[in-house]
């Protein structure tokens, strides 16, 4: 299908399901949208790439029809698009999966797919189970194995997708549009994920699909879109760009861009020093966390960079954020340069020297609506003025100095951090991990969600770090991530399975992480910890502190 | 779980596993409604031991009469906290709304509150309850037009509504009220008081609504996650404002029965209820932050706060321990339901 060219899409080929000719779109001051065009063939899953700020997610708010455009034309199989607010004739033509998830944790799995339509008329009651019924047969029309009386909130994050997913489509809509589905997903996730794409695009829906993810894009895409600067760069058969050049048309620059693994290349000469004869920094002695991990070992030596992968259930995260003192150790020992850490305590792995990026940046990272300057140096309020004081020019003096160590982009150091770019708050969030110098840094998926500029460069960041004689944990699924360590650790449902050292092959890991070729399947008992660890959480004060 | 293992949690493989957890989560949701059902079984044995009076259909009756206004706050409270919003000044409303109806009706000379005598004496209910929507509408246009922030903003008015009702009232009770606006909180219907009858009714039609409707629904997905709520078409601004309204209403119509109840309209009629109104809300299991609870349980709540009161007076504790016993109560109250459901109230 998919002959969609750099032409105009109905010079060739059938009326777009979607097509968007000249749109321009401002907020106040800045332009959001310049003559901006797209087409999707029916059938075809067609790729939005480009930076944080392209103009990626304004259109998505012009296409499904929450916004208005301020030029050009909007058509879904050739007629014009519905007048905005008329919500029901937009869902019949276009159906959307936000970045953001739109699940009530609540209610009902039933409810929240016919929410707003439980009955046929607002005076009629509704018929409980007469809901569940259909909510069952519209789960079963897509493949879609939840339990339709299950409360939302107990689903996993991949099961809330595929929830979204049916009730999007079940408006009738063949045409779909995902806003970045597998930010929040882990490999195996992502796999489900795009068997279920694949299978709804055999029914003949049709997909505008956007991620930052470029190696995504390959594995499901037929074309590829790319915007920049908030304006139309090329259109284009997947086959035909390759990864160089797809890279090159989203930062709009040829040189530098040596395709984002290769740009942080872990053989550059400090590993002839001989890694073995350097001190270890980081040494976890048999930890065991109840229903995550028991009995691991790992130690990271000056100068080195440590990929600790692994699938979400895994529990790579949750040693990760162990070492940073996040989560209280039943057993074993942390130890940073030879001094224990006091398991379960922030402030004393602070005081060890560990630093931390943690996984989610809006619930961990950061203070949205407080400046760039005071989240960044949230960690070293004790430096910034003597007696407990808090001194601002002090605070705006060192924040200018990892403004400028980091390249963040942004007006000032008092601006908000809310207002910055992804790619920017994630470099506030490495600022702050960076502010203590800390002997460790632990990065827990240091690049989810950034442009591949920023990730380039947080990359070779972490990298930096360990070359000045520090040490780097790099917690992460993403091979990119991985790509930049001098080892790569991978754990499988709380063990250690697998050691790669660099000039691994991609499927290698992904084959370990994946727990393929582990022959002690350990996973039964893990599993069923894991669950009991879920419900009777209430009694685990280790865990407190990060709940909500 | 933390929001990292949210993420982290044991992905599809355990796919069965997750959904038998998720069903047993669910029973114990349909449980939590019920959770003060046994302190008050417990409360009821504690007055039966105590003193002899307790298990009369006068000392119950009397309980009962003595919620219903406290309840009808409660009810209101419920659906607007279901929906994600507050508004403190529905104890101000209950004595503010029957004030300017008695004052737009009464005559202007002969008696020693003297009103403005514009309309006849019938209207004085369809008044009260209508400047209880009309109070509602003010605070919902400028919580909703205005996106002034809720609380402040009912706050604000719990205090300018009773400056309002003092002033018009020159400080004082006001007992010449006229029968039809005393009818209600009077009269006795088969054996028992009309107000609860009255009562009764209401939380039924309020519990029916919302398990039943899809408006009422609404409510619930409104306060989990309005912006989900808007992007499933729901009119987010116009339900809300609707329940304000509604809950104003409500409490008016508390306001009416409780004057009936006492015969005259006090000064501090309803002053300082809404700390007893929130608390009996939220030891019934409705959420501070909307998206959970039920109508039902807010009226445990209600009944549990009176039942200790009435025990405690039969038992003869000090009346001047009331306040302090109080509190401790629902402090008491609130740490059992956080342990019956497991779930933690943020």
């Amino acid at each position: 299908m998919a002959h969609t060219p750099t032409a105009p899409a109905h010079a060739a080929g059938p009326t777009p399901v979607a097509e968007a000719v000249g749109i321009g779109k401002r907020f106040g001051a800045t332009v959001a949208l310049r003559d901006a065009r797209i087409a999707v063939a029916p059938g075809e899953s067609h790729a939005l790439v480009g930076r944080n700020g392209a103009g990626k997610s304004t259109l998505v708010s012009l296409l499904t029809g929450l916004r208005r455009p301020d030029a050009g034309v909007l058509r879904f199989s050739g007629e014009p698009a519905p007048p905005v607010g008329d919500i029901d004739a937009w869902r019949a033509r276009v159906a959307c999966v936000y970045q953001r998830s739109t699940i009530i944790p609540d209610l009902t799995v039933a409810e929240n797919l016919f929410l707003n339509r439980q009955s046929s008329g607002s005076l009629q009651p509704i018929r409980w189970r007469q809901l569940r019924h259909r909510a069952e047969e519209l789960l079963g029309e897509y493949g879609v194995d939840v339990d339709a009386a299950a409360r939302a909130r107990d689903l996993t994050v991949e099961q809330r997708q595929f929830v979204e997913i049916a009730r999007a489509l079940s408006f009738g809509a063949r045409f779909i549009v995902l806003d970045e589905p597998t930010a929040k997903l882990d490999a195996r996730g992502i796999g489900r994920l795009f068997d279920k794409l694949r299978d709804l695009q055999r029914q003949g829906v049709a997909f505008l699909y956007i991620s930052h993810h470029l190696q995504e894009v390959y594995d499901l895409c037929t074309t590829v879109t790319v915007y920049r600067d908030a304006t139309h760069i090329l259109t284009a058969p997947v086959t035909e760009v390759g990864h160089r050049a797809l890279v090159e048309a989203m930062t709009g620059d040829t040189a530098a861009t040596t395709a984002d693994a290769t740009a942080v290349d872990p053989a550059a000469g400090h590993r002839a020093a001989g890694p073995d004869e350097r001190p270890e920094l980081l040494t976890v002695d048999g930890l065991t966390l109840p229903g995550v991990c028991h009995g691991l070992s790992l130690s990271v030596r000056s100068g080195e960079v440590v990929g600790l992968a692994g699938a979400a259930a895994s529990g790579n995260v949750r040693v990760g954020e162990a070492v940073a003192g996040l989560h209280r150790a039943e057993e074993g020992r942390i130890s940073v340069g030879g001094r224990a850490v006091r398991p379960g305590s922030v402030p004393s792995a602070l005081a060890a020297g560990v630093g931390l990026v943690p996984e989610d940046r809006h619930l961990q990272g950061l203070v949205g609506n407080r400046s760039v300057a005071e989240n960044a140096t949230l960690t070293v309020t004790d430096q910034l003025g003597p007696f407990g004081t808090v001194l601002p020019s002090r605070t705006r003096v060192f924040a200018r100095r990892m403004i400028r160590d980091l390249d963040i982009k942004t007006p000032g150091p008092a601006t908000p951090v809310s207002a910055l770019s992804g790619g920017n708050q994630q470099k506030v969030v490495v600022a702050r991990a960076l502010a203590t110098d800390p002997r460790v840094l632990v990065a827990v998926r240091p690049t989810n969600g950034v442009d591949v500029k920023s990730k380039e460069f947080l990359l070779r960041r972490v990298r930096e770090v360990a070359d000045g004689g520090k040490a780097a944990l790099i917690v992460s699924d993403e091979l990119d991530d991985l790509r930049v360590c001098d080892r790569v650790v991978v754990m499988f449902h709380g063990r250690v399975v697998a050691e790669f050292a660099p000039g691994w092959r991609d499927e290698q890991v992904v084959a370990a992480m994946e727990g393929v070729g582990v022959t002690d399947h350990a996973a039964p008992g893990t599993d069923t910890d894991t669950d009991a660890d879920t419900d009777a959480d209430a009694d685990a004060p280790g865990t407190d502190q990060d709940e909500r | 779980m933390s929001a990292t293992t949210d993420v982290t949690e044991p992905a599809a493989g355990v796919a069965r596993t997750t959904a038998e957890d998720s069903r047993r989560g669910l029973d114990l949701g349909r449980f939590r409604e019920l959770s003060l059902i046994p302190a008050i079984l417990v409360l009821g044995l504690i007055g039966f031991i105590v003193s002899p009076a307790f298990l009369t259909s006068d000392n119950l009756i009397g309980v009962a009469q003595q919620s219903t206004e406290l309840s009808l706050l409660v009810l209101a409270t419920a659906l607007i906290l279901i929906s994600g919003r507050m508004d403190l000044s529905l104890e101000s409303t209950i004595g503010v709304a029957p004030v300017i109806a008695v004052w737009l009706v009464l005559p202007t000379s002969g008696a020693r509150f003297t009103g403005l005598g514009l309309l006849p004496e019938w209207t004085a209910i369809p008044l009260c309850l209508l400047t209880g929507a009309v109070i509602g509408a003010v605070n919902g246009f400028l919580i909703l037009k205005l996106r002034l922030n809720g609380f402040i903003v009912t706050l604000g008015m719990l205090t300018m509504l009773r400056g309002l009702q003092v002033a018009l009232s020159e400080g004082q009770s006001i007992v010449e009220l006229p029968s039809s606006f005393t009818y209600l909180g009077k009269a006795s219907w088969w054996g028992a008081p009309a107000a609860i009858w009255i009562c009764v009714v209401l939380f039924a039609l309020g519990s029916a609504a919302l398990a039943w409707l899809r408006h009422g629904r609404a409510l619930y997905a409104i306060g989990g996650n309005a912006e989900a709520a808007r992007t499933a078409g729901i009119r987010v601004d116009r339900i809300v404002w609707l329940v304000l309204i509604i809950g104003s209403v409500l409490a008016a119509f508390a306001g009416i029965l409780y004057s009936g109840h006492y015969g005259s309209l006090s000064a501090t009629q309803g002053s300082g209820w809404i700390f007893q109104v929130f608390a009996a809300t939220v030891i019934g299991g409705v959420s501070l932050n909307g998206g959970k609870g039920s109508v039902f349980g807010a009226l445990t709540g209600v009944l549990t706060l009176q039942l200790v009161v009435n025990v405690m007076t039969l038992a003869g504790v000090p009346p001047l321990w009331n306040q302090f016993l109080n509190g401790a109560i629902i402090i008491v109250a609130l740490i059992i339901s956080r342990f019956a459901s497991g779930e933690k109230q943020e």
